[in-house]
């Protein structure tokens, strides 16, 4: 073959080697920079999340009561988001029985809603006494249930 | 599906984008077809014979481990799997063409297509069978154990030795390289253990020089791993193996605790085994001369020398597929795959392949911090770190920048093992992070969630059992029921013997007043509001 096609030919297929590699790189930048709620941790938007909740948190829930079980009696003030178990990592640690190590996690959504997610728990997590299977928005109105715990929260 | 399956309202976190992986996917499997076409197109001037089938046979299987990946892992990540198919593919590629090189020539390329239809095969299984991957949480010392003897196998008698190198096992007929599975298992029980002590290995210990010091107690497993890895390094007579192995241990415990100590003192204790071999090990001292001063024996490291010359010749742009001549260094097509990429791709080439293993490495540590899980952080981080250092030992090592090992270069070298155990590192990282990019509240995959919910421990009424057979009492009415009969019996089904030592109680009985109230929690009890 003649020695320009191929010298084409070599160059053309480095170029779609590069192309590849280019590619990859604007979908791991997109997907990096795409407006993250606060769950996921990104860091560039927490701050707005935090300037925003003052004014939108009134009439919002801003702590955890536990009414019955253990460690009843106790208030904890919210945070954005954090897990419940019974593994010393939990923000919230049940020491109980019938909790996993990782239970369940709260986490508040960018409109302010508090979703409830169980963990792959054994026991399962309750909200009005029914197991739930997916991420369950709750309000003030609701009791949660973790193995002998109730709690709810509190404006 | 849409390139934004969220549903509207729904928090966002990360997007599924399977069209962009399709595309890549295709993108990535093109470039290895042209590898192999344009390597008949440079040498014989025209497309080969078989190309049809070559082409049915290389899509056909990308597209099914696509569809079988996506259709389980909805929200794996999108990079991972193009990425690894294009890594296949020029290897796949350049073993072909060393293959035209010998009269008549070899069919290594198909031997290794079959491996890589094994691995995928193994990959799908493994993303089918592990519904919840924390289950494997829970037996991290068993896996330790299963780890540690799959790394020392080759020292029994079903080892054998192998260019210097007692890595191998023979079974069946088959040669077999342990350590590359050992890779997953190791990884897998530190995440299982790490997730677990943690805490008391980042906290507790004497500070010296500002450094927080392990408790002698909590240098037992780093000890193990110690003597693992010399063992290895004096028995087995190989660097890589042995690197690699101490260095994904220390570097968990560094993800872990996040305590530079624990870095310096591996590092000390790599340095400290390192020196000893250099002072006691002939082959050792052979490896590194001839990382330092190849050309002071052109006979003994005729392998390395030959591999810069390859490079040489293949200087930016390299001399187009087919159109070197990789097959002057021995174990060109495994251990020196990097060299023959390097003389025919040329350095751009090689840049733009070791860029892609950095993407797999990038998008594992990736899912690693996204991950809310501590057990599922660390497995993401080991495998991508433990795949990081091998690339970087061999890679390295053929280059020059380092002493040369003998490991495997992932998906890319001739190698039934290697293949197989990095496909299933990437299946695990395609698992966790379906779990790390999963949004927060997800419609569709409630069905998935409760055949989770399934294999747990479900309180069974025994009275609800004989009237409704099939219907167990966790479900609302059957718990109102029960309030109503307290003579009902109930049954636990233990799952996991940690989870149900007590008696159960109804779920609305009032607290056991025996019980003292325990504050174990980390937050500050408020006052007044």
């Amino acid at each position: 073959m003649a020695d320009l096609i191929v010298t084409l030919l070599k160059v053309a297929f480095l170029a779609v080697l590069w192309l590849f590699v280019l590619i990859v790189a604007n979908v791991i930048r997109t997907d990096l920079f795409r407006p993250e709620p606060a769950t996921s941790g990104g860091r560039a938007t927490k701050p707005a999340v935090t300037a925003r909740s003052g004014r939108q948190r009134r009439g919002q829930p801003r702590v955890l009561a536990i009414d019955n079980g253990p460690q009843a009696g106790t208030r904890l003030a919210l945070v954005d988001e954090f897990r419940i178990g019974r593994a010393p990592d939990c923000a919230l640690i049940l020491d109980d029985d019938y909790v996993s190590g990782d239970h369940a996690s709260l986490a508040r959504r960018a409109g302010g809603e508090w979703v409830l997610t169980d963990l792959g728990s054994t026991n399962g997590t309750f909200v009005n006494e029914v197991r739930v299977t997916s991420p369950t928005v709750v309000t003030t109105a609701d009791s949660l249930r973790i193995g002998r715990t109730q709690m709810r929260l509190e404006t | 599906m849409s390139a934004t399956a969220v549903s509207t309202g729904d928090a966002v976190v990360h997007r599924r984008r399977p069209v962009i992986g399709l595309l890549l996917l295709v993108l990535a499997q093109v470039i290895g077809a042209a590898g192999y076409v344009l390597t008949h197109l440079d040498i014989d001037g025209r497309l080969p014979s078989g190309w049809p089938v070559v082409f049915l046979a290389w899509f056909g299987v990308g597209l099914a481990t696509y569809v079988l990946v996506r259709w389980r892992l909805p929200h794996a990540d999108p990079v991972l799997l193009p990425a690894t198919f294009l890594l296949v593919g020029v290897g796949l590629g350049m073993i072909h063409r060393i293959d035209l090189i010998a009269e008549p020539a070899r069919h290594d390329a198909e031997t290794q297509f079959v491996w890589l239809l094994l691995g995928i095969v193994t990959a799908v299984a493994l993303v089918f069978l592990v519904k919840d991957y924390r289950l494997l949480r829970r037996f991290p010392y068993v896996l330790f154990l299963a780890g540690l003897v799959l790394l020392l196998l080759p020292l029994s008698p079903l080892g054998v030795e192998l260019n210097g190198s007692r890595i191998w096992i023979r079974l069946l007929g088959y040669s077999f390289q342990p350590a590359e599975v050992a890779k997953l298992v190791l990884s897998l029980a530190f995440a299982g253990y790490l997730a677990d002590t943690k805490d008391v290995l980042a906290m507790a210990g004497p500070r010296v020089l500002g450094f927080t010091l392990p408790r002698a107690r909590d240098l037992g497993p780093i000890a193990v791993m110690w003597v693992a890895s010399l063992l290895v390094l004096i028995y087995q007579k190989d660097l890589g193996t042995s690197m690699l192995f101490f260095g994904l241990f220390v570097a968990m415990v560094y993800v872990a605790t996040g305590r530079g100590s624990w870095v310096v003192l591996g590092a000390l204790l790599f340095a400290a085994g390192g020196w000893f071999a250099y002072q006691k090990f002939a082959y050792v001292g052979v490896r590194v001369s001839s990382w330092l001063h190849p050309f002071s024996d052109y006979d003994k490291n005729y392998q390395v020398i030959q591999a810069q010359f390859g490079f040489a010749y293949g200087g930016l742009l390299g001399r187009g597929w087919g159109l070197g001549r990789p097959g002057l260094t021995p174990l060109a097509k495994s251990d020196f795959i990097t060299a023959a990429i390097g003389e025919e791709l040329g350095i751009v080439g090689l840049v733009a392949v070791i860029l892609v293993y950095g993407i797999i490495v990038a998008r594992g540590l990736r899912t690693a911090l996204s991950c809310t899980q501590p057990f599922g952080k660390l497995l993401s981080a080991g495998l991508s770190l433990v795949f990081a250092l091998q690339v970087f030992a061999i890679i390295g090592g053929v280059t020059r920048l380092l002493p040369l090992t003998g490991l495997t270069t992932p998906f890319m070298s001739q190698g039934g093992s290697s293949m197989v155990a990095n496909w299933l590192v990437v299946a695990v990282m395609l698992v966790v992070s379906n779990d790390a990019r999963r949004p927060a509240v997800v419609r569709e995959s409630e069905a998935d969630v409760a055949s989770l919910s399934a294999d747990a421990t479900q309180v069974i009424s025994v009275p609800q059992l004989r009237r409704s057979a099939p219907r167990t009492a966790a479900t609302p009415s059957a718990v109102e029921e029960e309030q109503g009969a307290p003579s009902a019996q109930t049954v636990v089904v233990p799952e996991d013997e940690m989870e149900a030592t007590a008696p159960f109680r109804l779920p609305d009985a009032p607290p056991n007043p025996s019980q003292p109230p325990q504050q174990s929690q980390r937050f500050q009890p408020e006052e007044g509001q």
